[in-house]
């Protein structure tokens, strides 16, 4: 029975799917964190150096972010902070997720290893994440790494929470005893009927811990217990303009704190088409 | 062959017990009868019979053996609810061979078409899901098959067509089965005998009177003769 379906909607105007807003976004999103990874990375020096000459300048066609009080301009040091910002955000949310691996799978094990791992995510979630990253930010000694390993190290709790969860609840569906009364070993069932349910997971987590990680990090270097004052990241340029906004000096704080917004909203959002996309019952809306 | 439990007692506490001293005895190409009103541990029974449910006291034994624990079981349980016996990120054709490769003719004899095989579990109704979990179950390995309410979700033609096919196949591999519904009817086909599983008797040889009682409580005495 086929029906005449009057097709409105046709070209290039006609509604993307989730699948390929999806697709879309992942191929800005690449885009620009290439752009700002290249950017920052083979940035020349001369960009984030002093130059008295142009302090002060309001945004215009040769300094589209404007230049701060010492004249430097403020498009290079975004992008120098923003590649820092996801340098740290990638390390961070990695080591996150590592570790919610080892404890999910930990957890599996038997029901004290269980009661050890949930005891350890109800302690770290229990204490405020700033407190924790600046104390291991500070007890490192700062720098990149004391943030990195400071947020990477709090960042873990909720991802495990929900790999224990969904273990737990795949081990009891009636599929897995099916196939261990195939005779199938413990193992062959871990790899083949469990691990395929928890990689996405495990994706997902990492591309959701990405934006709170950067935002951690942005806090606590503006707090002044992250990254050193030399290195030019999102978090330091925001504390620096605070003293300069009440001069009217908006674009000091305005465009460093959009682009850093942009990059966080942009991750979110993809990490949460993502799952929806991988999530069976959801995918076909 | 025979399939045994004995002295099987089983509860989730200690003071309440599901099951009390039950005996259960299966042989090969017997097709065995289980009613009893709800929970009187009939799922419970079929889980320990199939070596699901391993916290139980008494033996379950095959020819006086015990139960292999990390090989192919010769006593295969069908639930159900077919959509949880199945994985699904797994193609219909990777979960029908699991265990074994499913030969050609099981497929047709359940009236399984080609073109499933390429599909997601999604993709089916719960029968079609059904005649999947069963073709994969019925191989030439498996002794015996529990079916616990396996034709509750499909309608009667279909139930007719699907024991058709089970008992066809059962017969050719010698399979014994322990069928538990609560269809009169389809007790009164398919089985040689009843039992009937109760909290009072425990499972004692099937009682007309006792099943009728039942059905009669169960159904609110709307059962057709």
């Amino acid at each position: 029975m086929s029906t005449a379906f009057p097709m409105n909607n046709k070209g290039l105007l006609r509604p993307l799917n989730l699948r390929q807003r999806t697709i879309l976004l992942i191929i800005l999103m690449s885009l620009l964190v290439i752009t700002i990874l290249t950017s920052s990375l083979y940035m020349d020096s001369e960009l984030l150096s002093t130059n008295f000459g142009s302090k002060n300048l309001a945004p215009s066609l040769e300094h589209p972010f404007g230049t701060d009080w010492m004249g430097r301009d403020m498009l290079a040091r975004t992008l120098a902070g923003l590649g820092l910002s996801i340098m740290v955000g990638i390390f961070a949310s990695t080591i996150s997720t590592l570790i919610s691996v080892f404890l999910g799978l930990f957890s599996s094990m038997g029901k004290t290893a269980d009661s050890i791992v949930s005891w350890l995510v109800d302690l770290f979630l229990s204490i405020p994440h700033l407190l924790l990253i600046i104390l291991v930010s500070i007890g490192l000694g700062g720098g990149a790494t004391g943030v990195i390993i400071g947020v990477g190290l709090t960042h873990w709790a909720g991802l495990t929470r929900v790999v224990r969860a969904e273990i737990k609840q795949i081990k009891t569906q009636d599929y897995i005893h099916i196939s261990r009364n195939f005779g199938k070993s413990y193992v062959w069932v871990a790899r083949k009927h469990i691990l395929p349910h928890l990689i996405p997971k495990f994706m997902l987590g990492t591309i959701l811990i990405f934006p709170h990680a950067i935002l951690h990090e942005a806090s606590v270097t503006f707090l002044g217990f992250g990254l050193s004052p030399h290195e030019p990241a999102i978090g330091i340029i925001l504390s620096e303009s605070m003293k300069y906004l009440s001069a009217g000096y908006w674009w000091l704080a305005l465009f460093p704190g959009l682009s850093l917004l942009i990059v966080v909203l942009a991750v979110d959002i993809l990490g949460e088409n993502l799952g929806k996309l991988m999530d069976p019952k959801k995918a076909h809306e | 062959m025979y399939l045994k439990g004995e002295n099987i007692s089983f509860g989730y506490r200690k003071d309440d017990l599901i099951l009390n001293n039950v005996d259960i005895s299966l042989g090969s190409g017997e097709v065995l009868g289980l009613v009893g009103d709800s929970g009187s541990g009939k799922s419970t029974l079929c889980k320990i019979l199939a070596g699901y449910e391993k916290n139980y006291q008494g033996t379950v034994s095959i020819d006086g053996k015990k139960m292999p624990s990390n090989a192919y079981n010769p006593v295969q349980l069908i639930f159900q609810h077919p959509e949880k016996a199945v994985n699904p990120r797994w193609k219909m054709k990777d979960i029908l061979n699991e265990g074994h490769v499913v030969s050609q003719d099981v497929l047709s004899s359940f009236g399984i078409k080609t073109s499933w095989l390429e599909r997601w579990p999604n993709e089916l109704s719960g029968g079609e899901l059904q005649r999947f979990a069963l073709a994969r179950a019925l191989s030439p390995e498996t002794k015996f098959l529990i079916a616990d309410e396996i034709t509750t979700m499909v309608d009667a033609i279909t139930q007719v067509q699907i024991w058709e096919s089970i008992l066809d196949i059962a017969e050719k591999l010698n399979i014994g089965i322990l069928v538990v519904s609560h269809e009169k009817n389809l007790l009164k086909k398919v089985c040689h005998e009843v039992i009937c599983l109760s909290r009072i008797n425990n499972a004692g040889l099937y009682n007309e009177l006792a099943f009728r009682d039942m059905q009669n409580a169960s159904l609110g005495g709307m059962v057709p003769e």
